[in-house]
């Protein structure tokens, strides 16, 4: 399995990249990306949005099915991968490079508490 | 403890992600469903089908116990190896399942029904065998496997995999079958490509299946089958229609025979009674999104909703069936909740995709 050590993640199989002005990116695992097969369509939050910490704010559909992408901690989303929204099936070619938003979090500190790699490792290892 | 096919071991063997499926372990793909369904709508695909069971029905009294039993009329079956697509109805008019009948003979009937249903269609045959006295009996085979082959390249690649089959199924036209050794051939399919279905003896499947692989059909999980299925405008039983959906409001008219006014068939007076009050059609997302099932739909003439719907990969965008007020015409104009937001939608008539064509 492709988890990146560098990278926090969510139980809900996302991703989640500190970035040296402050925000973190945040797209779903290969994990997640192969669970759903093709992807079709993204929905993504537009720029401006506060979101709380675990609230639905973008949709990836695969040709099977919907799954909701939820904000990792609160926060206002600062962008999202218009690219990708012209390109879904980019995400299954490389889910860690296919980023879905960019979000500035509410508090810093709350980043830290996400899973690590191993931590996700063990809850992907269970699905 | 989920049931497996006689190909289980073929499918793990080549990295099929396995998904449950009305109580089997089957494959959803081997990869990417939308390559595979590509694959059928150029070229050639296969699927194992063997979680669908054959039932044999024979003796005197075949041909009217199975007027009776099902909306479809088998008096229509006159040459060995025909087929016919019927419901089989409840007293009141509703969808037990949707079936293939093959005609042998007057007395001797192939009937090959859905997995999920199949206990419970052999718990109805039998009763019903039990009212009417009929002299007929039923046999469940499950000793057989079912591989369809299908696409524009499927008959001639099944030829190079089954040697000497050409000669016994060349002239097959569709919707008609041939018993060639051990294998019934039946040019069937649940995809609008042309192709086969090939019912063989279990023991002898992984050979066949390697056979079909080796001629360059592409294996095809449940994944492509169902996008198939969808873009050739047919209903998946328990999704489209169930017992509470009349064939009438289903898109299933065309299925329920009439002609015979003395031909009292099981539902039929319930059908009488209650005339189509819905009709099924496509639907074309027209903004981006994906249509999925139970998703309300809004026309001028009144709310519907989607049976089935999915991202069609050949039309390159979202597709439906949704069962919506009769006064609904093809071509206007329709509003679908998607998530909580109206997208605009368009209706058509049914299919979208036939023989690798788009028909909208």
């Amino acid at each position: 399995m492709n988890i990146p050590a560098e990278l926090k993640y969510t139980k809900s199989h996302e991703w989640i990249r500190r970035e040296d002005d402050g925000t973190v990116t945040v797209g779903i695992t290969d994990h997640a990306q192969e669970a759903l097969g093709d992807i079709v369509f993204l929905d993504l939050p537009e720029a401006g949005r506060v979101v709380a910490a675990g609230e639905e704010c973008a949709v990836v559909e695969s040709v099977k099915a919907a799954s909701d992408i939820y904000a990792p901690v609160a926060g206002e989303i600062v962008a999202a991968n218009d690219a990708a929204l012209d390109a879904p099936e980019s995400v299954n070619a490389d889910a860690y490079a296919s980023w879905l938003f960019k979000l500035k979090p509410a508090n810093a500190a709350d980043v830290d508490a996400l899973l690590d790699a191993a931590g996700y490792a063990e809850i992907a290892a269970d699905d | 403890m989920a049931r497996i096919t006689p190909l289980h071991a073929v499918h793990v063997a080549a990295g099929a992600r396995m998904v449950d499926f009305a109580g089997w372990d089957m494959p959803v793909n081997y990869g990417s469903q939308i390559e595979e369904h590509h694959a059928v709508r150029s070229d050639a695909g296969m699927f194992d089908v063997s979680h669908m069971l054959a039932l044999d029905l024979t003796g005197t009294d075949a041909t009217p116990f199975l007027r009776t039993l099902l909306a479809n009329d088998v008096a229509k079956l006159t040459v060995p190896g025909k087929a016919l697509y019927s419901c089989m109805l409840n007293a009141e008019g509703g969808v037990i399942d949707d079936l293939i009948v093959y005609y042998f003979a007057a007395d001797n009937f192939r009937i090959v029904v859905n997995a999920g249903t199949a206990d419970k269609d052999v718990a109805w045959i039998r009763k019903q065998i039990a009212r009417t006295g009929a002299n007929v009996s039923l046999d469940a085979h499950r000793d057989l496997a079912m591989i369809a082959v299908q696409g524009p390249n499927a008959r001639a690649k099944t030829w190079h995999a089954i040697p000497g089959s050409e000669s016994a199924s060349a002239a097959l036209k569709p919707f008609f079958a041939a018993q060639v050794g051990d294998m019934l051939i039946a040019r069937t399919g649940y995809t609008g490509e042309d192709g086969f279905e090939i019912t063989l003896p279990a023991a002898q499947a992984p050979d066949l299946w390697n056979a079909l692989t080796s001629a360059g059909v592409a294996p095809c999980g449940l994944g492509a089958r169902d996008t198939l299925r969808l873009e050739a405008g047919l209903n998946l039983y328990g999704q489209d229609m169930d017992e509470a959906t009349s064939p009438l409001n289903a898109g299933l008219s065309w299925t329920v025979d009439m002609k015979d006014i003395d031909r009292n068939f099981i539902g039929r007076p319930a059908l009488e009674t209650n005339p189509a009050s819905q009709k099924m059609v496509g639907l074309v997302l027209l903004e981006r999104g994906v249509l999925r099932a139970h998703q309300t739909v809004f026309s001028d003439a009144g709310e519907g909703e989607t049976t089935s719907g999915t991202f069609s990969p050949t039309l390159q965008q979202a597709i439906a069936f949704a069962r919506l007020p009769l006064d609904v015409a093809e071509g206007s104009t329709v509003e679908v909740d998607i998530r909580g937001k109206r997208l605009s939608a368009r209706t058509v008539k049914l299919p979208f995709v036939r023989n690798g064509q788009a028909l909208i």
